[in-house]
């Protein structure tokens, strides 16, 4: 019991950091209708933010993301002005080649500069854990959580109560109707891949300290937030919320009840039953 | 107020609008009616800048809209109530009346906006927190047009506000654009219900495959041989 608790903890600890790139990428297909295979690229660029501020600065990861989360967004945003806006009424198989070969540009790159080599933050945090009631759990994973979960709470007030972030849902609801009621569509995506793009930077730092960095960890979790966004419903910033979690246990508690090795086989087969027996994803909408 | 100077427009290689020549005064409900296909919502697409001309002028109070975004129009006082009423279906009522008045000039008078528009429409006021996307098709139409207001329009466009309503409800409708307009708001109605438009209109045009073939006051159309014949069944 203890054993199956404590992977169900971790589950949900590494769960919300996964909604965190789910989200983002589920912000951004609602608003511009555009699938981001660039997501995972784009967090590798936050880890890699966070490495040079820890190597460099000495600023601590999970201090850092003060200067991850506004310096990813207006990354985030200028990919939008630069790129994505001219392809929003192109055909999907475009849009697509498109954010595949900026992810290419951007690990790439990075590989030039910093070669294929892992790199590691080791702080004093790193591989230390927190005992409750006989469960442990990993000390910077629940660190992240903690910060993942502020975060999550933020969205969701700006997205909720905000001119602002009410103006990005109406833009992913209605696109025209937006534009009818004085909404500057244009700047609503920018915003929207802005935010997107800044989540992924941020769960980008808040994994730097337990996950190796190297250029081509993009495309693994591109492919997770694929699956996290479809598994909670296109579009759908609850189901993406849910759907980090669900793959968060899914792979934490296969891993201890089958093998590592086959924690991905578990979390692509329950992908799979989700699609057969709800296509619509769990929150089954594509709006936010 | 309007004036709309030899628009022409075409989807693709299919032209739908032929040298229309349309004026709205202020004060005025203006509607323009015709069959369906006449390329009556394609001129308010044009004047709210959803689509673009090929060629043309379009001026509001002197000042050019063919050089505008869709977002600037409505800046500049011109508001649609679009053809199926295209309501935001995830968000309430009250969260839909807020987007009415996401500009910024219409921001200080959201309060004061919102109980005038749940006095015209108390159905709203009871349905507040209800979802738009589950509304029937006569309170979704309610919202469009008090979401519309909201906005503080000077020049409100309505894109056939009667389609899809039970009779009752489309002479209730035609009733509160009367009043709307009495309240100081100008209107330019697009409509196939010739017959109700005709009734409340200062003035009408008969649009007729993309052309402006007839026009007057609400009355004298009313009264029209053609019109009687082509649209009133008389």
């Amino acid at each position: 019991m203890t054993v199956f608790l404590q992977s169900l903890i971790s589950g949900i600890l590494i769960g919300g950091v996964y909604a965190l790139i789910g989200i983002g990428l589920t912000i951004i297909f609602g608003v511009m209708r555009v699938i981001n295979f660039a997501h995972g690229d784009i967090m590798m660029i936050g880890m890699y933010l966070t490495y040079n501020l820890f190597t460099l600065a000495g600023i601590d990861p999970f201090v850092s993301i003060l200067v991850t989360i506004p310096l990813m967004f207006l990354f985030g945003g200028f990919l939008q002005k630069l790129f994505i806006n001219r392809v929003l009424g192109a055909l999907p198989q475009n849009q697509i080649l498109l954010t595949i070969g900026l992810g290419l540009i951007m690990s790439n790159t990075m590989m030039l500069i910093y070669t294929s080599d892992y790199k590691i933050i080791s702080t004093s945090y790193s591989s230390s854990s927190i005992s409750v009631a006989g469960i442990s759990v990993s000390e910077p994973l629940a660190i992240s959580f903690i910060i993942t979960a502020a975060i999550t709470a933020m969205l969701y007030w700006f997205l909720i109560k905000t001119d602002t972030g009410q103006a990005i849902r109406a833009t992913a609801q209605d696109r025209e109707a937006a534009q009818l009621m004085g909404i500057n569509v244009k700047r609503m995506s920018i915003i929207a891949f802005g935010l997107g793009a800044s989540l992924a930077g941020t769960a980008g730092a808040l994994i730097s300290p337990t996950y190796y960095i190297f250029p081509q960890i993009g495309s693994t979790f591109t492919l997770k937030a694929f699956v996290i966004t479809v598994l909670g419903g296109m579009g759908s910033i609850v189901g993406a919320t849910l759907g980090g979690v669900v793959i968060g246990i899914a792979e934490s508690v296969s891993a201890v009840y089958i093998s590592s090795g086959w924690k991905d086989v578990v979390v692509f087969v329950l992908f799979l039953l989700v699609l057969l027996f709800k296509p619509s994803g769990l929150m089954g909408k594509s709006r936010m | 107020m309007l004036n709309i100077d030899k628009l022409n427009f075409s989807y693709g290689d299919l032209k739908v609008l032929w040298d229309i020549d349309l004026e709205v005064n202020e004060g005025e409900i203006v509607t323009v009616v015709g069959a369906n296909g006449a390329g009556k919502s394609t001129a308010l697409k044009n004047i709210s800048r959803l689509v673009k001309p090929d060629s043309g002028a379009i001026s509001f109070n002197g000042a050019d809209l063919t050089k505008l975004e869709s977002h600037q129009v409505v800046e500049q006082g011109i508001v649609q109530v679009p053809e199926g009423r295209k309501i935001f279906p995830e968000m309430t009522v009250r969260e839909n009346l807020r987007m009415g008045s996401f500009i910024q000039s219409a921001r200080k008078d959201r309060d004061a906006n919102m109980e005038r528009v749940f006095k015209l429409f108390p159905r709203l006021k009871e349905r507040e927190k209800q979802l738009g996307g589950t509304m029937s098709g006569g309170e979704q139409q309610m919202l469009a047009i008090a979401r519309g207001l909201m906005a503080n329009p000077r020049l409100l466009l309505m894109d056939e506000p009667s389609l899809g309503l039970s009779p009752l409800l489309v002479k209730n409708i035609f009733d509160i654009i009367a009043e709307i307009n009495r309240q100081g708001v100008t209107i330019l109605l697009v409509e196939q219900n010739v017959y109700q438009s005709l009734r409340i209109a200062h003035r009408a045009y008969v649009l007729e495959t993309g052309r402006v073939v007839l026009t007057g006051t609400g009355e004298a159309l009313l009264n029209d041989e053609h019109v009687k014949k082509a649209f009133l069944g008389m």
